[in-house]
C-alpha cells in the first residue's frame, strides 16, 4: 500500500502547496485544502482508529460530521490537546500533530484487541449480568479495569490557555447549511431586504456541491455557481455568512446556538487570537438546509479499514483528489453509489464489481455504469469481508428467491464502498420540537409539523434531485423573507432514485458473525436482537441497553439501520417503533466556548465598595460575601487572623474602630403607604416610629422563619431607609415587589435599591463621638439630640450625610452614610481625625466577634431557614398588636411555640481557652455513641479578647429553660463540656451604647 | 428466569447468547390488583419490588405511561450520598446507602454502585461554617463525612483547581467516602426484573388518567389508557408529574415542577476519580464508567413541564466546571438533556399517606432523589402494606407543611451575611 493515492488533477485542493503533518509520530505530506483524513488516505493510510469496546482496527468511514471511526487526538501542547476529533473535519495545517486513540502499545498492534476474542461472551449489556461477586470487588477491581478500557482519547492535562468569545445576534432569516438548498435559500431571502444569516459547518460554502465538479447550474460550473452566489451574498451588507460555524442547538422561540471555529485550522494562530465564538442567534424565521447523511450497509465484518461510504469515497475523489483504493468493490442498495463507481472508474480505479442488493435497479445512473462496461451484479448481497488492518476481499452472495443466499464468492479488492441510501438530517428540526413523519418510500423520517417559525429545504426534507433542491431552497428562503420565489434554476444533474435500504443485509454466516450497526460503540445487529430477546422493546431501551447511537457521532450513521433491525425483529412497522430523541448538540461543542469569557474575575462580577482601595492599600485580607469583596481583617506585621482580630476587638472596646459597612443592602421605601407596607412586611410595628428614629427590623418568610434583618430608619413620614443583610438585598427587594404587585397592589409605595448610592462608614467605640464631633455640620451629636437608635441628616466634611446612631458592637456607634463617590474622601477624613484617638480599622471577622459578645444574631449563621423570631430571642420585635404581617399566620401554629424548639443560648466551655468549632453538635450527656440524640449545634464561636475567654452562641432544644445546665459537644473520641448561659456576654445592661 | 452470572454469560456465549429470556414480561392489565404503583421509575418499581419481596403482596402492578426509567430515573446524574444536615434526612438517605451497598446482589443485577466518594466544595466562610456543621451533624448521626483542606481535596481529586486565581477559591471540602454513583438504567431494569420474577405486572405505555374514589372517598380504581383497573391501594411515584396525578384525586401538593438539565462530555480515559459538587458556584461532575464527564447543576428558573431548559443554564454550569477544572475547557459537550423535577418548599421529599384513604405518595425529590431510590421505595412499600408510616419516612409527611415541621435542607444554602 505504498505510493500516492493522490489524483493528478481535480479537487478543491492546492496540490502545489505541500503541508507536512505527523500522525502517530510518522511524518506525512498532504496538500493545502486537505483534511487529516483525506491526507492520510492520499498516503494510503486507512487505519485511523480502534473501536470502543472490541478495539477493532478501524478506517475512516465517512467524510464529515458523521464519522464514527477516525477519531484522533490533535495537540498543540499539553493545554491545547483535543481528544476525539474527527479526522474528517480536521483541516490540515503545517506541523499538525495527531495521535490515534484507545490503543496500546500502537494502532497496528493493540493489546486491547483481546476483547475482540472475548466478543461471544461480552454481548450488549454483559456488565449488568456479572461483576457482582464479591461485593467489594466492583470498586476495587472490576470498575477500574472497565474504566481504563473504556474512554477514547485523553483529556488535556493542563489548563487551556485559549480564549473564547460569545456574541448575540438577531436576524430576519437564518439559513442553516450552505449546500445548494441553503445557498439558494439565503440568496432568495436576501432579496427581501432583511438581515439574513447563513451558517455552515464546513470550511467553505457549497455543501454537497463541493463534491460535484461536473454538474452545471444556470449555465455555470458548480464551482462558479457557488462563487457567484457567495459573491452576491457577501456584497450585501445585510447578509452575514459564517463558515466553520455549526448550528448545534435549536432552542425555544427560534434561538439557535452556533459554534464558530476561528483558529483551529491555522498553523500559527496569532497570539491571543480567540479559538471559537458562540453565536446565540434569535431569528424571525429559520430555514434548515442541513442535508442528509449516507447510510452504511449492515453486513458481517463491515468494519474493516478500507470499507467506507460510497458517497464519502466520491467526496475524497472529487473534492480532495484522493483515491480510496486501486481496486474497489461497490456494495449498494441505492443509485448514488453508481456515481462513485462511474467517477472512480473514470479516474482510473478498477471497479471490480458493483454488488446491488436490488433485484432490478434501473435508471440513468445504472445505465451509465453499464455503458461504461462496469460489472454489475444485481440481487447480490455483500455477506462479509476479509483482511487484517485493511480489507483484502469482499464476500458476495446472490440473493435467491425466498431469502436464500447462493454460494459465496470472494472478490479481491483494497476498498469496499457501500451505500444504503441517504438519511435526511432532521436533528435540528427535531430539536425544535417539530413532529416527524415516516416516509416508507424513502425509508426515512421527514419533517412534518413545525413547532417554530421554521421550514426545512432540500435533502433534509427528502428532496434530493438537484433542480428540485435548488427550487425548494429558493422557495423556502423567499417564503421566510415574505417575498415571491425567484424563477427556478436549471442544472445538468442526473437524478437518482432516492429510495434506499435499511436494516441488516441478509447473510449466511451463522450466529457468531458480527455486522456492525454502530461502529464506534461496537453495536452489532446481534446485540440489537439480543436486546429485543431480553424484552427491551422501546427504542429508548434498546439504545440504552446496547448503547447504539450514544457514541460521539450520536447515531448519525447508525440510528436508521438500528430501527430497520428492530422493525424486523419486533415485526412492527418502523413508525410504530419511533426514533430516539434528538438532543443538542448536533456535534460536540467545546466547554470553553460555552463558558466564554467567564473565568477568573470575570466568572462573576466583583462588587467592591468605594473604600475598597483604601482597604487594599492598608493590607486587608478579603473574603467573598455574595458578589462582594469584604475586608475580613487588617493584619499588622506578621499577625495572623487570630492576633489581628484580638487587637481590632480590643481597640473597638477601648477606643474606636472604623468599619466599612457599605455592602449592607439598602432599599428606600417611599410613598403615602410606606408605613403601612412596612407594617405588613416586617414583623415589627412601624406606625409609631418617629421621624429621625431607627428600629431593628426582622423579616420572615411566609412560613414564619427569619429571612433577613437590618436597621430601618424613618427619614420622613413617608420615607424609610431600610437596610438588609449583604447577601439578602436583592432577595428582599424582589420579595417586596412580589408582595406589592401580587398581594397589596392598592398600596401607594415604591422601592428603590440604594445599596450603591451610599457608602457606609461605621465608627464604633467609646471615642466615636469625639472623633466625629469636629467633622459634622448641622448635626447635634449630643446624646440628648441624637440618642441611640436615632438618625440625623446634615453634612460631614462638607458632604451631605444620613448619620445613624446605631451599634452592632455594643459600643457607642455611628454609621455615616454618604454619597458613594464621596465615600473614600470622608473615610480618609474620619481616619485622619481618629488618629489621636487610636482609631483602628477592622474587618468582618472582628465585627462578628463584637456582635457575638453582645448576642446579636447573624441571619444565615444563627438562623438557617428553620428559626422563628422567638427561637432567636427576637419575639420582642414582633408588633403584637398588628393585624397581620408576612409569616404571622404560620407563627401561630402550635409547632412554632413548642417548648423543645431550638432556642438561641450562649455557651461557655468549661476550659476558657477551648474554642468550639462552629457547627459542632450539642448533646445532653457524656459517652454517647453514634447515632446519638442531638439537641443543638454551635452557630458562632470565637475567642473573646475583652472577656479573656471563648464564647459561643448555639441553638439548643429548649435552650432558654436550660440556663446553667452543663451540656456536651462531641469532639474526637470524647466531648467538650459547656455551660448554658444567656446569649449576651458583654455589657448585658447595655450601658455602653447609651453614652 | 435465568440467573445472571459470569458463568451464564459464558454458557450463553457458546450459543450466540440466544437463550436469554425477556427481563420482564409485558402482560395485559388485569381487571383488578391488590395495589397499583403509578410511575415506572426507580422509586415506583422499587416500591413494587419491596411490596412483593417484603410484604408478600404479589398481585400488584406498576403502571408507566412511557418506558420504564424514562423519567428522571434515566435522566439523572446518579450522585449518591447521605451526608444531609438533619437527622431525619440523614436517616432516610443513609438507609438508602445501606440498601445500595447490597443492591446488585439482592436484585441479581449489577447496578454498578461505585463508592468513589462525593466531595462538596466550600468557597466562602459561610460555606465552611455550613459544611462543618454537616460534618459534625453527620458524625453524630453515624453517617460518614469528613472535612478536607484544599490540599487534601486536591489530593483526592487531582484535576481540582485550588489556586487563588479563581473568583471563589476553594476553602475546603466535605467528603463522604461512601458516596458515589450508580448506573441509573440498571436500577429501573433491575427492580423491574426482580419484581416481575415475584409476579408483579409491569404495564408500560399505560397512562393513568384518573383516580376513582368510592362513596367514603377512598381509592377504588384507576382509569388508564389501557382501561379501568380496580384496586384499593394506589402508590404514586410520578416525580415531576406527581401533582398532576394527585390532582386526579383532588389532592393538592406543595410542589413546583422545574426543568433540570444535565450534560455529558465525549468519553475520555479515566481522569476524574470521584464526584465533586459545588453548590456555591453551581456545578457538579463525575466521570462515568464509559468515560464521559457527567455534569449538572441547579434547576432552570421557570416552572415547566417541557423536558428541556435554556442554554444559558448549561453555559453557567460549564463556566463553573471550567473554573474548577481549567484543563477541561477543551473537552466537548456531547449530549445535553433535561428532566422535570418536583420541588417542595423545604427541599425534602413527601413520603407516606395522603388525605385520601388508600392513596400514598412518594414525591418531592427534586434534584436529588435518585440516591434515595432504594430507601424511599423500601419505606413506601411498608407504608402501603401496613397503611402506616415507617419510622424512617414518618417525618416526611405532607402535613408538615401545614404544621410547620419542616426539614429544611435548603437551609444549607441560607443567606450570606
Ligand atoms: C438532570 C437530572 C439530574 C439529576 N441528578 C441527580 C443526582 O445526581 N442524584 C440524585 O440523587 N438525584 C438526581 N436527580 C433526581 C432524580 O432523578 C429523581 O429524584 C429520581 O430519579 C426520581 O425517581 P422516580 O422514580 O420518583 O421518578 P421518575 O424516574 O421520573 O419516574 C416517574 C415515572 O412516572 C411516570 N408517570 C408520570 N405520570 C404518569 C401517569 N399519569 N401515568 C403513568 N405513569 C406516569 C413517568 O413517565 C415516569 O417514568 C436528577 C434529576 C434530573 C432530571
Amino acid at each position: 500500500m505504498s505510493g500516492s493515492f493522490r489524483t493528478g488533477i481535480g479537487g478543491r485542493i492546492r496540490r502545489e502547496r505541500t503541508v507536512r503533518f505527523r500522525f502517530d509520530g510518522v511524518t506525512y505530506a498532504g496538500v493545502e485544502g486537505d483534511t487529516l483524513a483525506s491526507a492520510l488516505l492520499a498516503n494510503g493510510v486507512h487505519l485511523m482508529g480502534r473501536s470502543f469496546k472490541y478495539h477493532r482496527p478501524r478506517g475512516v468511514l465517512g467524510a464529515g460530521a458523521d464519522e464514527p471511526n477516525a477519531l484522533v487526538e490533535v495537540t498543540r501542547g499539553a493545554g491545547r490537546t483535543v481528544p476525539n476529533v474527527r479526522a474528517t473535519q480536521v483541516e490540515l495545517y503545517e506541523g499538525l500533530e495527531a495521535r490515534s486513540q484507545n490503543r496500546w502499545p500502537s494502532l497496528a498492534l493493540d493489546v486491547g484487541a483481546v476483547n475482540n476474542l472475548m466478543a461471544p461472551f461480552i454481548p450488549a449489556g454483559f456488565y449488568y449480568k456479572t461483576f457482582m461477586w464479591p461485593r467489594k470487588a466492583w470498586d476495587a477491581l472490576y470498575e477500574p479495569v472497565i474504566r481504563a478500557a473504556a474512554g477514547l482519547g485523553h483529556a488535556p492535562t493542563a489548563p487551556d490557555p485559549d480564549t473564547y468569545l460569545n456574541r448575540y445576534a438577531h436576524c430576519e432569516v437564518l439559513v442553516i447549511g450552505a449546500g445548494p438548498a441553503g445557498l439558494s435559500a439565503a440568496l432568495a431571502a436576501s432579496r427581501g431586504g432583511g438581515r439574513v444569516m447563513l451558517v455552515d459547518e464546513q470550511c467553505e460554502p457549497g455543501g454537497s456541491l463541493l463534491a460535484e465538479p461536473d454538474v452545471r447550474i444556470d449555465g455555470l460550473s458548480s464551482r462558479d455557481w457557488i462563487a457567484r452566489t457567495v459573491a452576491e451574498l457577501q456584497a450585501n451588507p445585510r447578509v452575514t455568512l459564517l463558515s466553520r460555524a455549526t448550528a448545534f442547538g435549536y432552542f425555544a422561540h427560534n434561538m439557535i446556538a452556533v459554534n464558530e471555529r476561528l483558529s483551529d485550522h491555522l498553523a500559527q494562530p496569532a497570539a491571543g487570537a480567540p479559538r471559537e465564538r458562540l453565536w446565540q442567534i434569535r431569528a424571525g424565521e429559520v430555514v434548515i438546509a442541513a442535508g442528509a447523511h449516507e447510510r452504511p450497509l449492515v453486513f458481517p465484518d463491515n468494519d474493516r479499514p478500507g470499507i467506507l461510504l460510497a458517497g464519502a469515497a466520491r467526496t475524497y475523489l472529487n473534492r480532495y483528489g484522493v483515491l480510496p483504493g486501486r481496486r474497489v468493490v461497490i456494495a449498494t442498495g441505492h443509485d448514488e453509489a453508481y456515481r462513485t463507481a462511474i467517477d472512480l472508474s473514470r479516474a482510473g480505479v478498477e471497479v471490480a464489481v458493483i454488488a446491488d442488493l436490488r433485484p432490478r435497479p434501473t435508471g440513468p445512473l445504472v445505465e451509465q455504469a453499464r455503458a461504461l462496461g462496469l460489472a454489475i451484479r444485481t440481487g447480490c448481497a455483500i455477506t462479509g469481508s476479509r483482511g487484517g488492518l485493511r480489507v483484502t476481499h469482499a464476500r458476495l452472495s446472490a440473493i435467491l428467491a425466498a431469502g436464500k443466499l447462493g454460494p459465496p464468492d470472494e472478490i479481491a479488492c483494497d476498498a469496499v464502498l457501500m451505500s444504503g441510501g441517504y438519511t435526511p438530517s432532521v436533528h435540528l428540526f427535531s430539536q425544535s420540537r417539530g413532529k416527524l413523519r415516516w416516509d416508507e418510500a424513502l425509508s426515512a423520517f421527514l419533517p412534518d409539523v413545525s413547532a417554530e417559525r421554521e421550514r426545512s429545504a432540500g435533502a433534509c426534507r427528502g428532496i434530493f434531485a438537484l433542480d428540485a433542491v435548488l427550487a425548494d431552497g429558493a422557495a423556502a428562503g423567499a417564503a421566510a423573507a415574505g417575498i415571491d420565489a425567484p424563477p427556478a434554476l436549471r442544472s445538468t444533474a442526473v437524478d437518482a432514485d432516492p429510495a434506499g435500504v435499511m436494516g441488516a443485509v441478509p447473510h449466511d454466516r451463522g450466529p457468531d458473525a458480527r455486522a456492525f450497526v454502530d461502529w464506534q460503540n461496537d453495536v452489532t445487529s446481534k446485540d440489537l436482537k439480543l436486546a429485543v430477546r431480553e424484552g427491551f422493546q422501546s427504542v429508548e431501551h434498546v439504545k440504552r441497553y446496547t448503547t447504539n447511537g450514544m457514541a460521539t457521532d450520536q447515531g448519525k450513521t447508525s440510528n436508521i439501520n438500528a430501527l430497520g433491525v428492530l422493525a424486523d425483529e419486533l415485526k412492527r412497522p418502523v413508525e410504530k417503533i419511533g426514533l430516539t430523541t434528538f438532543r443538542m448538540p448536533y456535534t460536540p461543542v467545546t466547554f470553553g466556548v460555552l463558558a466564554g469569557m467567564a473565568r477568573g474575575d470575570l466568572f462573576d462580577p466583583v462588587r467592591t465598595t468605594p473604600i475598597h482601595g483604601w482597604a487594599v492599600e492598608n493590607g486587608a485580607v478579603f473574603e467573598d460575601v455574595s458578589l462582594w469583596k469584604r475586608a475580613r481583617y487588617f493584619p499588622q506585621g506578621a499577625e495572623d487572623m487570630e492576633a489581628a482580630v484580638r487587637r481590632e476587638c480590643l481597640a473597638v472596646r477601648s477606643a474606636c474602630g472604623i468599619f466599612d459597612a457599605s455592602t449592607l443592602g439598602k432599599i428606600e421605601v417611599v410613598g403615602r403607604d410606606a408605613a403601612e407596607f412596612m407594617n405588613r412586611f416586617y414583623i415589627n410595628a412601624w406606625t409609631k416610629l418617629g421621624v429621625g428614629r431607627c428600629r431593628y427590623g426582622v423579616l420572615c418568610r411566609e412560613d414564619g422563619f427569619v429571612m433577613d434583618d437590618g436597621v430601618v430608619g424613618r427619614i420622613a413620614q413617608d420615607r424609610f431607609h431600610v437596610t438588609t443583610t449583604t447577601g439578602g438585598a436583592a432577595r428582599v427587594l424582589n420579595m417586596m415587589e412580589d408582595y406589592l404587585q401580587t398581594e397589596w397592589p392598592e398600596l401607594d409605595v415604591w422601592f428603590t435599591s440604594t445599596t450603591e448610592e451610599w457608602a457606609v462608614i461605621a465608627l464604633q467605640g467609646p471615642k466615636a463621638r469625639d472623633i466625629l464631633s469636629g467633622l459634622v455640620e448641622g448635626i447635634d451629636l449630643s446624646p440628648e439630640a441624637l440618642p441611640h437608635m436615632a438618625l440625623a441628616e446634615g453634612h460631614i466634611c462638607g458632604v451631605p450625610t444620613r448619620l445613624f446612631r446605631v451599634s452592632f458592637s455594643g459600643e457607642l456607634g455611628f454609621e455615616i452614610n454618604v454619597p458613594a463617590d464621596q465615600g473614600r474622601t470622608v473615610w480618609e477624613a474620619v481616619w485622619a481625625a481618629g488618629q489621636p484617638h487610636g482609631l483602628t480599622p477592622y474587618g468582618t471577622e472582628t465585627m462578628h466577634v463584637l456582635r457575638a459578645e453582645k448576642g446579636f444574631i447573624i441571619v444565615g449563621q444563627e438562623t438557617d431557614g428553620t428559626a422563628t423570631p422567638d427561637d432567636v430571642a427576637l419575639s420582642w420585635a414582633v408588633g403584637k398588636a398588628k393585624p397581620d404581617y408576612v409569616g404571622k399566620r404560620s407563627l401561630a401554629r402550635p409547632s412554632m411555640s413548642a417548648p423543645d424548639r431550638k432556642q438561641l443560648v450562649g455557651l461557655l466551655t468549661e476550659v476558657p481557652e477551648t474554642v468550639l468549632q462552629e457547627g459542632a453538635q450539642i448533646v445532653a450527656s457524656r459517652g454517647l455513641k453514634a447515632p446519638m440524640p442531638v439537641i443543638g449545634h454551635v452557630t458562632s464561636s470565637y475567642y473573646s479578647a475583652v472577656l479573656g475567654r471563648s464564647i459561643a452562641l448555639a441553638m439548643v432544644s429548649g435552650g432558654r429553660a436550660r440556663m446553667g445546665e452543663t451540656l456536651y459537644s462531641p469532639h474526637g473520641a470524647g466531648e467538650i463540656a459547656v455551660k448554658v448561659v444567656g446569649p449576651v456576654f458583654h455589657d448585658p445592661e447595655g450601658a455602653r451604647v447609651n453614652v | 428466569m435465568t440467573r445472571f452470572s459470569a458463568f451464564e454469560l459464558f454458557r450463553q456465549g457458546l450459543t450466540g447468547q440466544s437463550g436469554w429470556k425477556p427481563q420482564w414480561r409485558s402482560p395485559e392489565p388485569k381487571a383488578a390488583y391488590d395495589a397499583v404503583i403509578v410511575g415506572g421509575g426507580g422509586h415506583g418499581l422499587g416500591a413494587a419490588y419491596y411490596l412483593a419481596s417484603q410484604h408478600g403482596m404479589r398481585n400488584i402492578a406498576v403502571i408507566e405511561k412511557g418506558w420504564l426509567g424514562g423519567g428522571n430515573t434515566g435522566r439523572n446524574t446518579t450522585i449518591i450520598r447521605s451526608n444531609y444536615l438533619f437527622p431525619e434526612s440523614a436517616g432516610l438517605y443513609d438507609h438508602s446507602v445501606k440498601l445500595w451497598e447490597g443492591l446488585s446482589r439482592e436484585l441479581n443485577y449489577n447496578v454498578m454502585f461505585s463508592q468513589r466518594g462525593v466531595m462538596m466544595l466550600a468557597h466562602t466562610v459561610h460555606d465552611v461554617q455550613v459544611f462543618q456543621r454537616h460534618v459534625h451533624a453527620n458524625r453524630a448521626a453515624g453517617v460518614d463525612n469528613e472535612w478536607l483542606t484544599p490540599e487534601e481535596a486536591k489530593a483526592y481529586c487531582p484535576p481540582l483547581n485550588i489556586s487563588d486565581n479563581m473568583r471563589y477559591p476553594v476553602l475546603g471540602a466535605a467528603l463522604q467516602r461512601r458516596g458515589g454513583t450508580a448506573r441509573h438504567d440498571a436500577v429501573a431494569w433491575g427492580y423491574a426484573r426482580a419484581a416481575d420474577r415475584l409476579g408483579v405486572d409491569i404495564l408500560e405505555n399505560c397512562e393513568v388518567t384518573g383516580i376513582v374514589r368510592n362513596a367514603q372517598g377512598a381509592v377504588e380504581a384507576v382509569e388508564t389508557t389501557r382501561g379501568r383497573i380496580k384496586t384499593p391501594k394506589v402508590g404514586v411515584s410520578a416525580a415531576g408529574h406527581t401533582s398532576v396525578v394527585l390532582g386526579m384525586a383532588g389532592v393538592r401538593l406543595p410542589l413546583e415542577s422545574f426543568p433540570l438539565q444535565a450534560l455529558v462530555s465525549e468519553p475520555v480515559k479515566p481522569v476524574f476519580p470521584c464526584v465533586v459538587m459545588s453548590n456555591t458556584i453551581h456545578a457538579y461532575i463525575s466521570q462515568s464508567d464509559k468515560g464521559e464527564l457527567v455534569i449538572g447543576a441547579g434547576t432552570d428558573i421557570y416552572t415547566s413541564y417541557t423536558q428541556r431548559g435554556g442554554l444559558h443554564i448549561s453555559q453557567h454550569t460549564l463556566e463553573a466546571i471550567c473554573e474548577l477544572f481549567p484543563q477541561f475547557r477543551r473537552m466537548r459537550m456531547l449530549r445535553n438533556w433535561g428532566g422535570i423535577v418536583d420541588v417542595t418548599p423545604d427541599r425534602s421529599p413527601i413520603v407516606g399517606k395522603t388525605p385520601v384513604p388508600g392513596l400514598y405518595v412518594n414525591c418531592g425529590w427534586g434534584t436529588g432523589g435518585f440516591k434515595a431510590t432504594p430507601g424511599a421505595a423500601h419505606t413506601l412499600a411498608w407504608t402501603i402494606a401496613k397503611d402506616a408510616p415507617h419510622p424512617i419516612n414518618a417525618p416526611f409527611t405532607l402535613e408538615r407543611f401545614r404544621d410547620g415541621f419542616l426539614i429544611d435542607e435548603a437551609a444549607a444554602a441560607a443567606v450570606a451575611h
